[in-house]
């Protein structure tokens, strides 16, 4: 009995700190609230069947975004609390330890829990209605893709509770990483939550491509497709060449940890470097995987509110396509001092600054689009309109960086950190929030608020460069990244303070945004026409929000902007007005999140090196395959006579 | 999502409805990645191949006659899974059903194979821990061999969904696709055949 | 793209004369790397470049006579599969030269 308490005290819960003990209390409360508040309204039926067991691409799409804003909060509380700590020379805000464990999540969860569900969230929104699908490919193993990115940012989530965090960076790097200089459970979380998650965005990956390859709507040839889709197309081909090379990765470190092997120890031959070798394989694509999409987004927004073509759209598509490749090349820049040697730094960083060429041409792209435009400064577009100059700024550090020579210097400094932040930042994170405002209505019916919109805008845009533009100055000073304090006497407090202030201009940004959002849903205007910025691409054809079976006809397109084209030429009534078919759609399943709670077992059972835990949750998991195999699942059709209710309700037929 | 089931003699069962040709064309994706996913472990494995740590070398551990076996009854069971794949395509249920037995039976024997080789090694105290040589070869031989197990449970399902069902557009894209899926191991053997077996001789 | 299904229908009927050519091209190539690392004592590089280019056809014994791959989406799935192939040669030799240069 003792050894159990022993057990559960020690190594179990993570002890002896307020601040998780606080995490511990707000966890059971917000839990405790969520089940008295669906009990009280009676809706756990509807949770369960209208979200849990859902296979809609544009339900999927919300629960990605709702999981992704809310691993933003959790990312930007670990950013804020180091940036308090790192304010003042010797604080004792956190100790080293602490320090370690907060940027390690910081770091993972944003890119990982945070920005690649957020895209692949608004992917899901909104790629299948641009094709004028009715789906994605593969809609149940849409759900299973949802469903292990969760239960992997959730296991990722619980170390902080639970066994206690991973604190070796967000790279990992061995044999740092490893169990003779990390022993505990912290490393295992990241390796098995971060597994689950790969495996769900693999999964995705395979899906999208099929889809965009193989069911767009007549007449949209691939020269025809919107820019969102088409940086969709390539983010996906990127997803499925980059991530198997993780889960290689992930599961050597695994094997490593828990079954003894030598791949990147320091003992026994083995080498530490091919950890890292192995993770900026998947890392720089991984880079390209979040940004694409943003361009993508960036594009439709720019030409959208710019009422014009987008210029040089042939030349954008083959500069993807030129990073899709180019992005598979360059992997090494991320490790120039590791000492292999001048010809192989030359040659990466030769190729690296190749990949800055195809990007450029893409800025002049978005700025000739507006050329002699009527520009509309919509939240959304204040977005893409803010991303250019900052983007550039991140951009033309990269190159910097991209020199082998000088990267000795700025290496791990806070010049880089500056600089990464200003691609991410500029180029994700505003990307996600000018989607997020662009398709709001699509998603929920009703526009976001402008006022408030613009000022989490102005807030958030100058907090961003307040906060991060003195990093590159600390980074010349001398001023180390993973750093947990510094003496005085430097001169680093002066930049620090002012990037601490920034930070918290970030916070309150986002906060507003928050609130925008519980304004919206009581007071924002209801968007009644399907189409609430005067769009050009075909989800705007559709009711906001869309219906289950998305179009009540699938559209004939003649052109790239193929809803702008049926609007010039008076298509739209008579394409509405299309006699109505039955509509063949797919049928929801339990079966994706019972999975999912399977993987979620093994991964726990295996984090605490439980291994019959695992196999449990495993041979669990292989079930719910055969079942699914076994399984004579043809779907469903919609009625004609319910779908005409549908158009006829939205006021679209008479 | 529409079922046409534009059946004429022309087009193959598997494709013949448009949940068929997104399964399979996806399939052929899939296998894309998994390219990468060997060639990670292919890399590693090349890397550590010195790397014995004083412990057994590939020439120490490695049997010509038992590497050649596996060889052989991994090529052949490709070859018996293409003929069941002809076999579909002329509709023969009973056919499909024989060559994959005996493309199962071949397959076990594969991996009954390479299990006692592991255990052989592991008895010559050549274990996972031994060195960075072994860990990457278990890795490697051991991912492929996982495959291989995981593909004899698949085909033993389908093929109870097919002796239930029979031949029609379902099962005909669920066989034609685990087919793929056994061509595409021994494409990866072949390689693990050439670098890790044949190599070690040589170096 | 390639979506005219008529080009999939071939021998549907009679002897798999295909199947049969290809697993005795698969044998040959199998035993003739065999041949070349057992019983000629060719350089250590003209041996491993031998078996890696009889490697190379026997993907394509597998990839043309068993996997049909030209068939349906031929060029999609052609691009899928060159692709990860060239990835995968690019990882190989890019680990190999990156991590290895220089330490022999």
């Amino acid at each position: 009995m003792s050894n159990i308490k022993d057990f559960l005290l020690n190594d179990f819960f993570v002890t002896g700190e307020p601040m998780i003990y606080m995490a511990d209390v707000s966890i059971v409360l917000v839990t405790i609230a969520i089940f008295v508040v669906l009990t009280y309204f009676k809706k756990w039926k509807w949770l369960w069947k209208e979200w849990l067991t859902t296979v809609d691409h544009k339900k999927i799409g919300i629960m990605y975004i709702l999981a992704a804003l809310a691993m933003l909060f959790r990312g930007g509380i670990d950013a804020l609390l180091m940036r308090v700590q790192l304010t003042a020379p010797n604080l004792k805000f956190l100790d080293a330890q602490h320090y370690n464990e907060i940027f390690t999540t910081h770091g993972t969860i944003m890119i990982l829990f945070m920005a690649m569900p957020f895209l692949i969230g608004l992917i899901n929104v909104a790629m299948p209605l641009q094709i004028g699908a009715r789906d994605v490919a593969f809609p149940y193993l849409n759900a299973i893709s949802f469903w292990l990115f969760f239960v992997g940012a959730m296991l990722f989530n619980l170390s902080f509770v639970i066994g206690g965090s991973p604190d070796a960076g967000w790279t990992s790097y061995t044999p740092l990483a490893e169990k003779a200089l990390d022993p505990g459970v912290g490393e295992n979380y990241y390796l098995l939550g971060l597994q689950l998650a790969g495996i769900g965005t693999l999964a995705s990956g395979v899906n999208f491509v099929v889809t965009i390859l193989k069911m767009r709507a007549p007449g949209m040839t691939l020269m025809r497709m919107p820019m969102f889709t088409w940086s969709t197309l390539i983010t996906s081909v990127i997803i499925v060449f980059a991530f198997p090379v993780l889960t290689v990765a992930l599961a050597m470190l695994t094997i490593d940890r828990l079954f003894g092997g030598h791949f990147f120890t320091a003992t026994a031959g083995g080498m530490p470097m091919m950890w890292t070798n192995l993770f900026w394989i998947w890392g720089h694509p991984e880079v390209y995987i979040v940004i694409l999409p943003a361009f993508g987004i960036f594009s439709d927004i720019i030409s959208t509110f710019a009422g014009k073509k987008l210029f040089g759209y042939h030349v954008m598509v083959y500069s993807m396509v030129a990073i899709s490749v180019l992005s598979f090349l360059v992997w090494t820049h991320h490790f120039f001092t590791m000492g292999s040697g001048a010809a192989v730094n030359s040659v990466f960083g030769i190729s690296t600054m190749a990949i800055s060429v195809p990007t450029g041409v893409k800025i002049f792209n978005w700025l000739l689009t507006m050329h002699r435009s009527k520009i509309r400064f919509t939240v959304a577009n204040l977005w893409s309109l803010a991303f250019i100059p900052n983007f550039v700024i991140g951009g033309v550090t990269g190159v910097m960086l991209a020199v082998a020579a000088a990267d000795y210097q700025y290496h791990n400094s806070y010049f880089l950190i500056a600089h990464f932040h200003n691609v991410l930042i500029a180029g994700t994170v505003f990307a996600c929030f000018a989607g997020l405002t662009y398709w709001w209505p699509k998603m929920f019916g009703h526009v976001l608020n402008e006022r408030l919109g613009k000022w989490t805008f102005w807030i958030f845009v100058i907090g961003y460069n307040v906060c991060f533009l003195p990093q590159y100055w600390l980074g010349f000073m001398g001023m180390t990244r993973r750093t947990y304090t510094y003496p005085s006497g430097l001169g680093w407090m002066p930049l620090n303070v002012i990037s601490t202030v920034g930070g918290f201009l970030m916070g309150i940004g986002f906060m507003i945004m928050v609130y925008n959002v519980y304004y919206s849903a009581r007071y924002g205007k209801r968007d009644t026409t399907g189409d609430p910025w005067n769009g050009r691409t075909l989800e705007w054809a559709t009711t906001s929000p869309a219906a289950e079976y998305n179009f009540a006809n699938v559209p004939e397109v003649r052109d790239q902007d193929a809803f702008w084209e049926m609007k010039k030429s008076n298509r739209v009534k008579e394409w509405l007005n299309q006699p109505i078919k039955d509509i063949h759609m797919p049928n929801n399943s339990g079966r994706p999140i019972i999975m999912a709670f399977f993987f979620f077992v093994a991964g726990f059972g295996l984090t605490f090196e439980w291994i019959w835990v695992g196999a449990i949750g495993l041979f669990g998991v292989l079930i719910t395959m055969v079942l699914r195999s076994f399984e004579n699942d043809t779907g469903h059709h919609i009625h004609k006579e319910e779908v005409e209710r549908t158009e006829r309700e939205a006021g679209r037929i008479s | 999502m529409s079922q046409s089931h534009s059946l004429n003699n022309q087009t193959p069962l598997e494709y013949s409805t448009e949940d068929g040709r997104l399964k399979i064309f996806g399939f052929w994706v899939f296998l894309g990645a998994e390219i990468i996913l060997f060639s990670c472990l292919f890399a590693s494995y090349m890397v550590y191949l010195h790397r014995t740590a004083g412990g057994p070398t590939p020439d120490d551990l490695f049997n010509v006659k038992e590497f050649m076996t596996e060889t052989f009854l991994l090529l052949t069971s490709s070859f018996t899974c293409g003929l069941a794949t002809h076999e579909l395509r002329r509709h023969n249920k009973t056919g499909v059903i024989i060559w994959f037995i005996i493309t199962l039976i071949l397959g076990l024997g594969f991996v009954g194979m390479e299990a006692h080789e592991f255990v052989d090694y592991v008895g010559e105290g050549a274990k996972m821990s031994t060195s960075a040589f072994l860990t990457g070869f278990f890795t490697l031989v051991g991912t492929h061999g996982c495959h291989v197990s995981l593909g004899i449970l698949w085909i033993i399902g389908i093929l109870i969904q097919t002796a239930r069902t029979g031949i029609n557009p379902v099962t005909a894209r669920k066989l034609f696709i685990v087919g793929l899926y056994w061509h595409f191991l021994d494409v990866v053997w072949v390689f693990i055949f050439t670098v890790v077996y044949l190599t070690g001789m040589v170096l | 793209m390639q979506s005219d299904h008529t080009t999939t229908a071939h021998s549907h009927e009679g002897f798999p004369w295909k199947h049969v050519i290809g697993f005795i091209l698969s044998l040959i190539l199998t035993v003739a790397a065999l041949y070349v690392v057992v019983s000629l004592s060719l350089s250590t590089t003209a041996t491993i470049t031998i078996i890696l280019v009889l490697a190379i056809f026997q993907v394509l014994v597998q990839l043309l006579f068993f996997m049909h791959i030209t068939e349906h989406e031929g060029a999609y799935q052609l691009i899928a599969i060159i692709f990860g192939i060239f990835l995968a040669a690019v990882f190989v030799a890019g680990s190999i030269w990156i991590i290895l240069y220089g330490t022999y």
